[in-house]
Formats: structure tokens, C-alpha cells, sequence
């Protein structure tokens, strides 16, 4: 994609060099392996020294399993693994939608109106400073026992962010964008559709980022209390009973879902925003 | 911040009077192409800004006016009031006193009915679009009643040497093809009146040379009347059928110096013994600035 950029911006400045070209693919292509293969080895490498402490330390299973012990469990319960990841999924995924489409829409308020902004933006911030281990119990009151609360703990842990980066991003368009609307005699509508909401995605693209991984912590922790499903519950009884295999194996479980969760909203920022991708090589 | 929140106060404040500024506007441009053959009128304008430390006198009882289809050069130190003339003939600034008549009518009509084109010294090109709409953006401001020019984006884009450059974004673009696309989109509706806001600034003397031809070519090609702001008094010179020398500190009128050269005019204009004169008097007068 950087080398259509570059073949774009240097224009007829190419002489047809089959061998040069060949050899400089080489060494793009050696180095995405390395980029790949790399992080691979690391992870290798510390699960082998962490097998070998457990084994060599004489570690008991119930304070450190060994890797392959959470293997074992991974492969053996996957499918009562499965089953609880599901409504933690479904709750993280349903709070990140809830709780962005309600920062998009203040921060659009906020960009019309101070007003709004200065009578509920410090709101916002005493919400945002709540630790979510007691936004749980408080939502659970309310809300009751069943996904609902959890979708609310984690839509308020996605929401702050991206009040305040969407707020930052209609607002940061440059002077002169302005004045050419002004003097294209542009509506308010026309403003925001055309020139504020396409200024705020890479902005909105950041904050997404962060909430993908922060709505799955919220999903967790909301089934801290009271719930007999979900990864944030495995993870309660697994620790009660000692069963630290299992323990593991849920982490990695909960980790791995957020972990792609973050990856499904990089490839679609990476689509979206083409030319703000392109920019930074 | 000011700046930008009183600009967003302004374009906010536009619906209403657009619905029924239009149809009149356009009347009026209508009106005044017979009536009177002034691009650009200004009668003892002057622009103060108050801050926090105090009110500024931007420009200072500048009366001038300009024929349709000239090219006017606004020559003057940093902090003469140049962008803020073009931007008071553009309605981004309203005069404090005094009044000016764009193409026969007030800048605010002039500007709704869409007959003003400005180009910025950044190019401020929307990063997300192609420089193909980048050029067609005018068109979809305003939906369906949107000016349009005789020419169309692409053969825009051809006339400022950018064919072929259609689908490429500005990012991939230099500094003066950037610049070229601005020019596009500031001709796409056709507009009477081309504002120019040091557009060749941040280029570098080759590019800037060139795009100065290129820039004549098209002022003769599209019959548009040109106002170009900038601090060169070679490029001032060398585009400008007059020249308007503004004083700093208050921005005043010092003078206005008509230029007497052949045209077309080519780069090698600039080693004639006429234009060094030339060029040696606006020096002068600028010293006594």
C-alpha cells in the first residue's frame, strides 16, 4: 500500500530494475516474517522457562499450574469454556455499542452547545472516576441479576473515552477548513457531515481501540457478583476451589476474545481510514 | 480559538439567511454584472479586533476599487492587514466601519450566492478525499443549487496539470500539486472572483515560477477577476495588472502602483530592465512603509 504511495508521489522518477526490485521485495517479505516469527518466539521461549520453573521449583498446581496443565484444561473443557464466554461476548460487544453510540452522540451535543459541555462534562468526569469494582455492585442494584447490568458496566468503561476523543476530534478542524465552508456558504449540517465527522474518525479510531479491550474488562468484572455464568464467573469459582488451571485457561480464554475484538476494529479502522493509515508508515 | 469559534458562530448562523439570501443574492450579481463593472469596492473600510490586551486596528480607512476581470496584487509587511482585506471582501470579517461592494453587492451576498473562490495558503484540502473530490466538493455544498462552472472537476484538473492525478490522495501529493488542487476547487463553481491567499508561500521558487505562469494562463483563459495576497514583491509584480501597497500598523492603503508590462508574461519578464525599475520602486515605497 506505502509503495503504491511512493510510486504515486515519484511518478515517472522509475527505471524498470527487475533485479534490484526482486532483491528489495526480498527483504520486505524477510522482514515481515521477522515481524511475525518473532513474537511468536517470545512467547515460546517464556512458556518453555515457565514449564521448566514449575517443574525444576517443584511449584503445587493449585498456586501456579504448569502450561501444559492449562493446555490440558483448555482443551479438555472448551466447550464449557465456550459456553461462558459466550454471554461475556455478547455482553462486551453490546456494551461497546451502547456505550460509544452514547459518547458520539454527547460529544456531538457538546461540539453544538457549550452549554451542555460545561453543565455535564464534569459529570461525565466524576462518573469516569468510579472504580468499576463499584460501579458493579451499584449497577447490579439497579439492574438486576441479568446481562443487563454488566452490558451497562461495560458500556460506562467505553463511554468515557470516546466522549472525550470524538469531543477533541469534531471540535480540532483546522481554521481554514472552516472558513472554505464558510465561504462555500455551508449549513451546520453540512459542516458536521462533510467536514467535522470525517475529522474526528482517526480521533474516534484511537478511542474504539481502548474500548474494545476495556468493554470485555467491564463484561468481567460486572459478573464478579452474582452470576453463575460468564468468564468473570468461571474466574470467581475457579479461584474459590482452587482450581488454578482452570483459572488460567479462563484468562486466556477472556484475553485471547479481547485480544480479537481489538484486531476485528484495527482491520476495520485500517479500511476506513486508508488515507490517515497511509500517512504513518 | 477565538478566531475559530467566531468563524463557527458565523457559518452556523448562515442556514436561515442562505434560504433566503440565495435567490436575492443571486439577483443582485444578476443585477450589478450590468449595472456596474466594479469587482471589488471598499469606501474608508476599517477592521478593529478586541482581545484580552486591548483593541488592534487591523486596517485602517482603506478605500479602493478594482475593475472585473483585473488582477489586483496585495503587497505589504507582515502585519499589514493583508489577509484581513481579502478576508473582509471574502465575509469571513465584517468591517467595523465603513462598507465594502463586492461584485455590486454586500460581501455577505456576493459570498451566499457562491461566486467567490478562495484559495488558502495551506491548500486546506480534506485529507480524506482524492483530489477529484477535493475539486468536486463545492458542488455537493448547497445540494442541487450549487453553482457550476463551464468546466467540470476533471477538466479542472487537467488545465492546473493534474490529469491523471484524479484518484490520489492529497498526502500522496507534493506541496504544489496540493496547491493546484486548491485552485481546482477554487474554479469549479465558476466563480467571478478569485481570492488568492499567498498560495505559493511554502513553495519552493521553481514550483512557485511555474504555478505564477500557470496562474496567468488560467486568469486569461477564465476571464475571473483575481485579488493575490503576498509578501514577494517579484511575484506581486509579475501577476498584478495594479499593485495595492499596504502600510502596517494600522493596515492602510500606501498606494496603488498600476503595472505597465506586456502580456502574456513569461518568467524571463522578470531580468527586463522594465520590471527591475518596477520592482526597485515598489522596494522603495515598501522601506517607507
Amino acid at each position: 500500500m506505502s509503495d503504491q504511495a511512493n510510486a504515486l508521489a515519484l511518478g515517472g522518477a522509475f527505471v524498470d530494475d527487475a533485479a534490484a526490485r526482486a532483491s528489495f521485495l526480498a527483504v520486505q517479505r524477510r522482514l515481515l516474517w521477522r515481524k511475525r516469527l518473532l513474537p511468536l518466539a517470545a512467547i515460546l521461549a517464556l512458556l518453555l522457562v515457565w514449564w521448566q520453573s514449575i517443574e525444576i521449583f517443584g511449584i503445587r498446581p493449585f498456586i501456579a499450574p504448569s502450561p501444559v496443565a492449562v493446555g490440558h484444561v483448555l482443551f479438555a473443557r472448551f466447550d464449557m469454556l465456550m459456553a461462558n464466554l459466550l454471554p461475556t461476548a455478547i455482553e462486551a460487544v453490546l456494551g461497546f455499542l451502547l456505550g460509544n453510540f452514547a459518547g458520539i452522540a454527547i460529544a456531538t451535543a457538546f461540539v453544538y452547545s457549550r452549554t451542555m459541555e460545561e453543565a455535564f462534562f464534569p459529570i461525565a468526569v466524576m462518573v469516569n472516576t468510579i472504580p468499576v469494582v463499584a460501579k458493579a455492585p451499584i449497577l447490579v442494584l439497579l439492574l438486576g441479576n441479568g446481562m443487563s447490568p454488566k452490558i451497562a458496566i461495560a458500556a460506562l468503561v467505553c463511554f468515557f473515552p470516546t466522549l472525550v476523543n470524538m469531543t477533541r476530534g469534531l471540535r480540532d478542524v483546522s481554521t481554514e477548513q472552516i472558513e472554505l465552508m464558510h465561504i462555500l456558504s455551508a449549513t451546520p449540517r453540512e459542516v458536521f457531515l462533510k467536514l467535522r465527522v470525517f475529522n474526528a474518525l482517526p480521533y474516534l479510531f484511537a478511542a474504539l481501540k481502548i474500548a474494545a479491550s476495556t468493554a470485555v474488562i467491564g463484561a468481567i468484572v460486572g459478573e464478579w457478583i452474582g452470576s453463575t455464568t460468564g468468564i468473570g464467573a468461571l474466574i470467581i469459582s475457579a479461584t474459590y476451589n482452587f482450581d488454578s488451571p482452570l483459572l488460567y485457561a479462563t484468562i486466556v480464554v477472556g484475553s485471547t476474545f479481547a485480544a480479537l475484538f481489538f484486531g476485528v476494529i484495527t482491520l476495520v479502522e485500517r479500511r476506513i481510514l486508508k488515507w490517515h493509515v497511509t500517512r504513518q508508515p | 480559538m477565538t478566531m475559530e469559534s467566531a468563524v463557527m458562530a458565523a457559518s452556523l448562523a448562515t442556514p436561515a439567511q442562505r434560504v433566503e439570501g440565495v435567490p436575492k443574492g443571486a439577483d443582485a450579481g444578476g443585477a450589478s454584472g450590468r449595472g456596474t463593472e466594479e469587482a471589488i469596492a471598499f469606501n474608508d473600510v476599517t477592521v478593529r479586533f478586541t482581545t484580552e490586551r486591548g483593541t488592534v486596528t487591523a486596517l485602517e480607512n482603506i478605500a479602493f476599487s478594482i475593475q472585473r476581470g483585473s488582477f489586483l496584487s496585495l503587497l505589504g509587511p507582515s502585519g499589514c492587514g493583508k489577509s484581513t482585506l481579502l478576508r473582509v471582501i471574502a465575509d469571513l470579517i465584517q468591517p467595523s466601519a465603513g462598507s465594502a461592494t463586492v461584485l455590486g453587492t454586500r460581501p455577505q451576498v456576493a459570498r451566499q450566492s457562491r461566486q467567490i473562490g478562495f484559495v488558502f495558503q495551506d491548500a486546506a484540502l480534506l485529507p480524506w478525499r482524492t483530489a477529484q473530490q477535493n475539486v468536486e466538493l463545492p458542488l455537493e455544498i448547497g445540494g442541487g443549487s450549487a453553482p457550476r462552472g463551464p468546466r467540470s472537476p476533471a477538466e479542472l484538473l487537467e488545465l492546473v496539470g493534474l490529469g491523471g492525478w484524479q484518484h490520489a490522495y492529497p498526502h500522496e501529493l507534493s506541496g504544489g500539486m496540493r496547491q493546484r488542487v486548491a485552485i481546482a476547487r477554487a474554479l469549479v463553481s465558476g466563480p467571478k472572483l478569485l481570492l488568492m491567499d499567498e498560495p505559493f508561500g511554502a513553495l519552493d521558487e521553481i514550483t512557485r515560477d511555474r504555478l505564477n505562469e500557470e496562474l496567468l494562463q488560467i486568469w486569461a483563459s477564465t476571464g475571473t477577476t483575481i485579488v493575490f495576497v503576498t509578501h514577494s514583491i517579484y511575484e506581486a509584480a509579475f501577476m498584478a495588472q495594479e499593485v495595492l501597497l499596504l502600510a502596517a500598523r494600522p493596515g492602510r492603503v500606501r498606494e496603488l502602483v498600476p503595472v505597465v508590462l506586456p502580456t502574456p508574461r513569461k518568467v524571463a519578464l522578470r531580468e527586463t530592465p522594465e520590471f527591475v525599475a518596477l520592482a526597485a520602486h515598489l522596494r522603495h515605497l515598501l522601506e517607507s512603509c
